[in-house]
């Protein structure tokens, strides 16, 4: 398990950062909790030639709210989400799903900015944003950008971020504790999730379903033409792509994500 | 407390014993503080200027190869050498387990599964070893894999064409036409005991280095001088390069974790043809093992030959996905059982049917057969068993020992047949075991496959077990559930069972020093049990040092030449029980020297406890202590223990789960068990061993598969796709104590080790088909993920 040779740079800023990718183009990789990037690099499935770390930058780890808007660093970890005021008063969805990723070690070393680049469309904190229907910004060579989540994840592990960019900072609207609910499916306490459901009022979002994060286009319908739980659950798999792997044939995901959006429908209502 | 009643041969002053105490693990504080040493920590001064090994493993299932393309490895930075199977310099590799399928070191011309090592890169560092074995190049043709038993059975593809036929051993039955008459309902179900991963925390790994005879720093467990550094190597290799000349003067000095220092040596010592006294196996700490580091393994012998042909030591950990991969699996039975018996609930005849997945190549996956088919009919009084097993090899990891070996699979069987039976009969599964139970026997009884168990009492626990857990209750709230079509349905499984353990010879020898401490000499080999703790009682118990004094040295076949090693839980009912021999030899020898000192009768002096000594009856000043009379002449005495016959450990567990009938998804709620190990040295130490015995008990049922494609191809390679449950998927345990003492060593103890792995995986899989038995289910086959479940329940609609 030892990677292979690379170069390592400790980024003083985001600035340094950015001129260091810049530099060395896809050659390098931004390193944050390094919960994905060392375990695929240790298995020499990733093979960067330069490092970038950005886990020390005080800059990209906050969280602030303005106004109706909660700001959220993309160096901000796992466990900073679960244990912040802010989050539970404000979007208490992020803190709820951010709880359940991986174990202890993981929430204290992976962040929200390495979650969304990675994206895996099993990911836990992908799937809450998009149902929260959050900004990204992202910084890059020529300045700062916007995107909307549901611009942002592309194909499996591809985002809107090029080589040269940084995800700085995710923008969600704030929700309070109201209608809002995420389960995940996973065999054991400590693993991926098999299936995700996270509900934002009438936006439902999946994990597990496709080749990134997706909204359960059909289920939102039915609940915006005034129908019940129970239909919009069951047309919750409706138009996703769900692979069949080892872990789970596809047709127990759509069962799973069908008797997920249901329950957690019901729990995000009923509060 | 919970000394059996024995005739004590010598007279002590002992008023209370330590034995059945909670004294805590004097391991543990080394342990804790990160003070341990494993394989992979040595700084050992005759390890100075080592060579990193990385294997080249196959990425195939099947294949031929003719040539491995070396050059661009060997070029590369750091490297010493990279070696082929040619290059290693030993004898050919002989069969093993009577099949005959070699197993080659490095594999000659054909690879047979994904893993199987072609070459073995050495390096300066590990890192460039890594680096360089990616460009080894190996002109693979591939063959088709063969994953699937019944296809291997079938023998379209056969892995040796030499052998003609991919069974490797079988001990065939032929069938009986009259095995179940008599019998009004007979039940058949196929059922699959699933491959499992051993994994334990501390992978496999080895340091070499081959050294002249009497050198200073040889033989030695702690180097006394500094030896030379590379450049002034004693063999004159100075990184020269490989060594062919080998000189017959070299000894060779072998780290390894392992379950038994002494077989590794033997395996050794027949695979170079070399004499005995010229290898030397140490036992560092070992990060668990669980029945899978037995012995030598062909990546063993080729660290060992290639730190003689390199002339320089050589040192190896694998990755935990080579772990995955190489280490043998465990299990890998496909078995049918038919149960019959009468519609009242007499069970008449069973029939056991076992194919053996061996893997690639004959490892101790021939051997576990046997115990399956030793311990096929159980607790139960049947008039008629019958089984046949063979073993067959596949494309697949080679299948050894993993805890239990072989009797997990026989329970997991019988336990499975008799709630088909149950269900089939429409009667309670408590019922049915409770009428079925051999009764309680206090003298030897002889099995319908031959077994000897030595003592049991199967229906108290049951008994206790249904009691503690309120049997009745937990039917009355499951009928309830059911009755009100709840989401979440509840399941109760029961298993009772019987195993065999022990038999066989062991050593220890028992040596106090004129300080005071004493040193305790044993062919077993601890990894994580607390057997420096237990022997340290045994010896306490008789000589009075205190337990803090006592060490425990093992697995250094130099100090301990003999041993059977730790394994098929042995190590206490014969290794404490040499022990406690020896401590007793060491009495006698104390008041024979006192004896001779005083001028008075041995006869007249008693061993004194309190003051770790010896005195003459009636007159406590005339005192001597064992460190007195150790300062005058060596005080050390060995002995060696030869039990009556093997011991068999019985219990039974209850599982409770919970089952989401909408996801499939199990929550495993309570699991009530007795494990019933006879007279119990320490229960602390005992409880450690039922609490990870149940957790991969239940890790077999609900979580764990080691699963190929139909290519070969290992889908389990990483923690992330092989699924360990944590403490946080497993309840608190409920442990009843029962202690059903074996009369065939003086401590009254049976083997702890398995038990509760045997125990666990049945009740809990009973108790999910159970939970949903309602609705048609009859059997599901582990592990029992929720996919599985959801779809068994799909399938009764
Ligand atoms: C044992 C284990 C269990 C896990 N279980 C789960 C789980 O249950 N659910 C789940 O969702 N995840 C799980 N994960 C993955 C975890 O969520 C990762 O932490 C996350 O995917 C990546 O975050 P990171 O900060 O560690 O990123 P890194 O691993 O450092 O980086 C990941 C990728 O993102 C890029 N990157 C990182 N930060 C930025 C940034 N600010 N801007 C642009 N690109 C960036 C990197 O270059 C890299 O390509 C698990 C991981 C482990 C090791």
């Amino acid at each position: 398990m030892i990677p292979a040779p690379f170069d390592y740079v400790r980024a003083a800023s985001v600035a340094q950062a950015l001129d260091v990718l810049h530099d060395h183009g896809d050659r390098a990789r931004l390193l944050a909790g390094g919960q994905s990037l060392l375990p695929m690099m240790k298995l020499r499935l990733a093979a960067p030639e330069m490092l970038v770390d950005i886990s020390d930058l005080d800059e990209l780890r906050f969280v602030r709210r303005d106004g109706e808007t909660v700001a959220i660093g993309g160096g901000t970890r796992y466990a900073d989400l679960a244990l912040s005021d802010v989050i539970r008063q404000s979007v208490p969805l992020i803190a709820r799903a951010a709880r359940r990723v991986g174990d202890a070690q993981v929430r204290y070393r992976g962040t929200l900015g390495g979650a969304l680049a990675h994206a895996d469309p099993a990911g836990d904190l992908p799937t809450a944003i998009l149902a929260l229907d959050g900004t990204i910004v992202i910084s890059g060579p020529h300045g700062t950008r916007t995107v909307a989540a549901a611009d942002f994840f592309i194909d499996y592990y591809t985002t809107a971020l090029a080589a040269d960019e940084i995800l700085t900072e995710v923008r969600i609207p704030v929700t309070g504790a109201e209608k809002c609910w995420y389960d995940r499916f996973s065999e054991r306490s400590a693993g991926w999730p098999i299936v995700a459901v996270a509900v934002a009022g009438t936006r439902i979002a999946l994990a597990g379903m496709g080749a990134t994060p997706l909204r359960a286009v059909a289920a939102e319908d039915v609940l915006a033409a005034g129908g019940d739980f129970a239909g919009a659950a069951e047309l919750a798999a409706e138009g996703t792509a769900p692979v069949s792997d080892q872990r789970a044939h596809a047709d127990y995901r759509r069962h799973l994500a069908r008797v997920l959006t249901y329950r957690a429908l019901q729990r995000a209502h009923s509060r | 407390m919970a000394r059996p009643v024995t005739v004590d041969p010598v007279t002590t002053t002992r008023s209370t014993s330590i034995l059945g105490t909670r004294v805590s693990r004097i391991e543990d504080p080394r342990l804790l503080t990160g003070a341990s040493v494993f394989t992979a920590d040595l700084d050992d001064r005759r390890l100075a200027g080592t060579a990193h090994a990385v294997f080249v493993r196959s990425p195939m299932a099947h294949a031929t190869f003719t040539t491995i393309d070396t050059s661009a490895a060997a070029a590369s930075q750091g490297v010493v050498a990279v070696l082929t199977a040619s290059d290693l310099d030993i004898p050919p590799a002989t069969p093993q387990f009577g099949a005959p399928m070699v197993e080659p070191y490095l594999a000659e011309g054909v690879v047979r599964y994904v893993g199987q090592a072609v070459a073995v890169v050495l390096a300066d560092t590990e890192a460039q070893a890594v680096d360089a074995a990616e460009l080894v190049a190996v002109d693979y043709r591939p063959l088709p894999a063969v994953v699937d038993v019944s296809a291997a059975l079938r023998g379209g593809v056969v892995l040796f064409p030499d052998a003609g036929t991919n069974i490797a051993s079988a001990q065939e039955t032929a069938p009986d036409p009259a095995l179940f008459d008599g019998c009004e309902v007979v039940v058949t179900q196929q059922i699959v005991n699933n491959r499992v991963a051993p994994a334990p925390m501390e992978g496999r790994a080895a340091a070499a280095v081959w050294l002249p005879r009497n050198s200073e720093y040889d033989g030695e467990g702690v180097a006394t001088t500094t030896p030379p550094d590379r450049s002034e190597n004693p063999l004159g290799g100075g990184g020269s390069g490989p060594n062919s000349a080998v000189d017959d003067d070299l000894r060779l000095t072998l780290w390894l974790p392992n379950q038994g220092a002494q077989t590794v040596k033997k395996n050794v010592v027949d695979a170079f043809g070399i004499d005995a006294d010229r290898v030397h196996v140490i036992t560092p700490d070992v990060g668990g093992a669980f029945g899978a580091k037995f012995g030598a393994e062909p990546d063993h012998i080729v660290i060992a030959a290639a730190a003689r042909v390199l002339g320089r030591p050589v040192r190896w950990s694998e990755t935990r996905s080579e772990n995955l991969t190489v280490m043998p699996h465990g299990r890998a039975q496909y078995q049918t059982v038919s149960i019959g018996g009468t519609r009242d609930g007499r069970m008449i005849a069973y029939r056991l049917d076992v194919t053996q997945d061996a893997g690639a190549y004959p490892r101790l996956a021939l051997e576990t057969p046997h115990g399956t088919a030793l311990m096929a009919p159980g607790v139960y009084a049947f008039d008629r068993c019958e089984v046949s097993t063979r073993c067959v090899l596949t494309t697949t990891t080679p299948v050894g020992a993993f805890r239990g070996a072989g009797r997990p699979e026989a329970t997991a069987a019988l336990e499975r047949a008799v709630d088909l039976f149950a269900a089939e009969i429409g009667m309670d599964p408590a019922a049915l075991r409770r009428r079925n139970l051999l009764p309680r026997f206090t003298s030897p009884f002889t099995s319908l496959t031959g077994a000897v168990y030595d003592s049991g009492d199967y229906p108290a626990a049951l008994d206790r077990v249904l009691a503690a857990a309120n049997y009745l209750a937990l039917r009355a709230e499951q009928a309830s559930r059911r009755r009100r079509r709840e989401d979440v349905q509840l399941g109760i499984g029961l298993s009772t069972y019987v195993e065999i353990t022990g038999s066989g010879k062991e050593n220890a020898t028992v040596q106090v020093h004129s300080d005071g401490s004493a040193t305790v000499f044993t062919g077993v080999s601890p990894h994580g049990q607390g057997h420096a703790t237990a022997f340290a009682m045994i010896v306490a118990d008789r000589l009075g040092i205190p337990v803090q004094k006592i060490d425990l040295v093992w697995g250094d076949t130099d100090l301990v030449p003999r041993g059977g090693g730790t394994g098929g839980s042995r190590s206490l009912q014969l290794g404490g029980a040499a022990a406690d021999g020896a401590a007793l030899a060491v009495a006698e020898l104390a008041k024979k020297r006192a004896g001779e000192l005083w001028e008075v009768d041995p006869a007249d002096l008693v061993i004194d406890t309190e003051r770790a000594g010896v005195s003459v009856a009636g007159i406590p000043d005339r005192f001597v202590t064992f460190a007195e009379l150790a300062a005058e002449e060596e005080l050390s005495a060995k002995h060696l223990f030869a039990a009556e016959g093997a011991t068999f450990p019985f219990g039974a567990h209850l599982a409770v789960v919970e089952v989401d009938i909408a996801t499939g998804k199990v929550r495993l709620v309570r699991l009530v068990s007795i494990d019933d190990a006879g007279t119990v040295v320490n229960p602390m130490l005992a409880e450690g061993q039922r609490h990870g015995g149940l957790a991969q008990g239940v890790a077999q049922a609900l979580y764990e598969e080691a699963t190929f494609d139909e290519d070969g191809n290992p889908l389990t390679a990483t923690f992330a796709d092989y699924g360990i449950p944590t403490a946080a998927d497993l309840p608190a345990f409920d442990l009843l104590d029962m202690e059903t003492p074996t009369p065939y060593n003086v401590l009254g103890a049976k083997g702890i080790g398995e038990a509760a792995t045997i125990g666990a995986t049945p009740a809990v899989q009973n108790a999910v088909i159970d939970a949903v038995s309602y609705l048609g289910v009859r059997h599901i086959d582990m592990p029992l993920t929720p996919q599985r479940v959801w779809r068994a329940i799909r399938e009764t609609d």
